[in-house]
């Protein structure tokens, strides 16, 4: 008979070897998946995970890769701060899209001067639009004990509701035929979120994510803020006896994540985007949940994660292109992942015994 | 070693022989779809567009698609990727797909691209949509009929023209066989999301309509109807004849079949040439399907009658006398809309309750 035990500490071991093994066993059943749709395996995880970043039109898609991991980056660093301490900020999709109404609207208002302050503002009203938005989960929570899963989730509804409201009201594009969405942002040289270096797809949300990634990383080893966060997940009756302030733990977590939503937003509606629509918000928010649990809510292992999950989009994409893969089996596949990952952390913290427990 | 390394290496191991690209005197033909292919609405219609061009011309084509595509980055990204893999035409099927469409049209001026539904048009970008409003009306006449509440729900996808010039049309008619109907209109702002779409008719349903039309893809207002009882339902975009003879009374499908094969073969002949297209009821482009047995005759026959009479050009769903909801003017006695007026319509007709979103 096959027993868990619970290990006295989660292994190390299995902490850092677990995203490996998902993506090997993802690798595997997903190949049989493509098998059994009648499609070359190799040939489909070949194009998903190779064409890409080395295909005939690499360099095209590289740059692509990055655009679309910027966001999930950004979004994710904020959320696993939370995730560490167990503030479950589902919300940050909801935070996404204020802030990129927030910055939209900034750079509309001042349409069509054009002078340097336009982008910095943009940049502190997209901050502060996700960092609003998720201070009504946080204080609900503190104040009231909400739960704040729930409250941050429904708020994204919220949002979506508002989004649309300004798409087709107070920030419709007046030349644009009676037709919803803003003017387009990208073509405003003030607001324009390009590329640093043209053809990289680096943009200043994708270096923002790079330095999000290493400011994560001091504050999570070095800092007393990720003293406290760490302290507070591993046992939250110890933080309060440390002098750790739940509340205040709360508001600054939720704060932090918010905040770094709703750059996202901004970077994404002024650059890739270009324009608020009612169809803005394509998921990041969510996408990023799984990209802060894939990157083992560490600040290195999310940015590669975020790396890998672009990957999976672009290469799905073209697996679609070129192998006529329906969208459901890549779906299927990006949820293997995440499967294997859950189901493979087992080992982290708990070890397989073989036969009866020993009698202690 | 990194995560990515590691990766790498698996899949080097797997196999490195790149790909044979098509390289071959095929067209290539894309498309790209907002929806699911499996969506029996919208989607569905232009794939079908897509499987009668390879019907049509065998060897010498060769067509892609890449489903439900979220319109905006990710858009140009897809069609970027397919102008990269020597498509020589793209079809980008939904009105969002605008803005990617003019700019990935610029980078790539060899590839013909023919965006549906939109107004932007460049030397390789053609637009073509059809005349929906065309079979709109016939419905909205079914529906008046129909109708014993005297209450037709109608689940709007966005407040564009389009979907305005649907609910006019529908209207009108509706109004011209039953003066006391009445139109409540509910935005689900999708194209497609059987959730919403069933929460949507359902909420019509229990404000008492027994009538439901729609501008949304999916079968899921058909399915909450069939549930419900005693409502009928129009098939959108397809003729989701799963729900006849009833809730499913009958359909508006769109037929894109001959315009795509007249498109490829122009491409093929090297005639392609960039134009607009807004075609109706007598070119193939808007069929009506099947009006079922739920339907009285008198009721099909007149149906069937003004049909006959848009497709031979002697109706035209909007006629004079007509006035806009505020009361104003808009149409003299026995005056036709014009296509500048329809192709921009942001304003109900008289009679019409509600406020468009803005």
């Amino acid at each position: 008979m096959i027993r868990l035990d619970r290990r006295p500490e989660p292994s190390r071991a299995w902490t850092i070897a677990t995203p490996f093994v998902a993506v090997a066993l993802t690798m595997v059943a997903g190949g049989l998946m493509f098998a059994l749709l009648g499609k070359d395996p190799v040939e489909a995880i070949r194009t998903i995970f190779w064409d890409p970043l080395f295909g005939d039109f690499a360099s095209y898609s590289r740059p692509q890769l990055l655009v679309k991991a910027g966001p999930l980056i950004l979004i994710a660093i904020g959320l696993s701060l939370g995730f560490r301490a167990g503030i479950w900020n589902i919300g940050a999709e909801g935070q996404y899209i204020l802030g990129a109404i927030c910055a939209a609207a900034t750079g509309l208002a001042i349409y069509p001067a054009e002078t340097w302050i336009v982008f910095p503002a943009m940049i502190v009203a997209g901050a502060l639009g996700g960092l609003l938005w998720a201070m009504i989960p946080a204080l609900l929570k503190v104040r009231f004990g909400t739960n704040e899963v729930l409250v941050s989730l429904m708020l994204v509804y919220v949002a979506e509701a508002l989004l649309a409201s300004m798409s087709l009201g107070l920030l419709r594009n007046p030349e644009g035929m009676g037709f919803p969405g803003s003017r387009n942002l990208a073509q405003y040289p003030s607001a324009a979120n390009l590329d640093l270096i043209p053809g990289t797809g680096l943009h200043w949300g994708v270096a923002l994510a790079f330095a999000a990634v290493i400011v994560g990383q001091v504050v999570m080893t070095r800092h007393q803020l990720g003293f406290r966060v760490r302290l507070a997940g591993q046992s939250p009756r110890a933080a309060v006896f440390g002098g750790v302030n739940p509340g205040w733990l709360v508001v600054v977590c939720m704060g932090i994540s918010g905040g770094l939503a709703g750059l996202a937003g901004m970077f994404e509606v002024a650059g890739p985007a270009g324009r608020l629509s009612i169809d803005f918000n394509v998921g990041y928010g969510f996408t990023a949940i799984i990209v802060a649990f894939l990157g083992r809510l560490n600040p290195i292992g999310i940015l590669l994660a975020g790396l890998l999950m672009a990957l999976t989009y672009i290469g799905g994409e073209l697996a679609q292109l070129q192998m006529n893969l329906p969208l459901a089996a890549i779906q299927m596949f990006q949820g293997m992942l995440l499967f294997f990952l859950l189901a493979i952390d087992v080992l982290t913290n708990f070890s397989f015994r073989f036969g009866r427990r020993a009698v202690a | 070693m990194t995560f990515k390394t590691v990766l790498l290496g698996a899949t080097a191991a797997m196999g490195l022989a790149t790909g044979a690209m098509a390289q071959d005197d095929k067209t290539k033909v894309g498309f790209i779809y907002v929806g699911p292919v499996g969506d029996l609405g919208w989607t569905y219609q232009h794939d079908q567009g897509r499987l009668a061009v390879e019907e049509e011309y065998g060897d010498k084509v060769e067509t892609v698609y890449v489903e439900s595509v979220p319109e905006g980055p990710d858009a140009e990204r897809v069609l970027t990727q397919m102008a990269l893999q020597g498509a020589d035409l793209i079809f980008t099927t939904s009105f969002g797909f605008m803005e990617a469409t003019m700019n990935v049209a610029q980078k790539f001026p060899d590839v013909k691209f023919e965006h549906a539904t939109g107004y932007q048009r460049a030397d390789n970008v053609s637009t073509y949509s059809a005349r929906f409003y065309e079979g709109r009306a016939v419905q909205g006449l079914i529906a008046g009929e129909m109708t014993e509440s005297n209450i037709i729900g109608y689940i709007g996808s966005y407040p564009i023209p389009e979907v305005i010039r649907g609910i006019n049309a529908a209207y009108i008619q509706a109004k011209k066989v039953n003066p006391e109907v009445e139109f409540r209109v509910v935005w689900a702002y999708t194209w497609f999301d059987p959730a919403k779409e069933a929460e949507a008719a359902k909420a019509l349903i229990d404000a008492g309509a027994d009538v439901i039309l729609q501008h949304t893809d999916s079968t899921a207002p058909q399915a909450a109807a069939q549930e419900a009882g005693d409502v009928i339902t129009f098939g959108q975009a397809s003729d989701m004849l799963d729900y006849a003879p009833k809730p499913r009374v009958s359909s508006i499908i769109d037929n894109w079949n001959q315009y795509y094969i007249d498109r490829v073969g122009a491409v093929i002949d090297g005639t392609w040439e960039s134009k607009d297209t807004w075609d109706g009821i007598d070119a193939g482009m808007v069929e009506i399907g099947e009006i079922t047995d739920a339907v009285p005759a008198e009721v099909k026959e007149a149906a069937l009658a003004l049909k006959d009479a848009i497709a031979s050009g002697e109706v035209h769903p909007f006629t004079g006398p007509l006035k806009k909801q505020d009361g104003s003017d808009w149409l003299a006695e026995g005056e036709v809309a014009d296509d500048a007026t329809l192709a921009g319509m942001n304003f109900y007709v008289e009679g019409l309750t509600g406020d468009i979103p803005q």
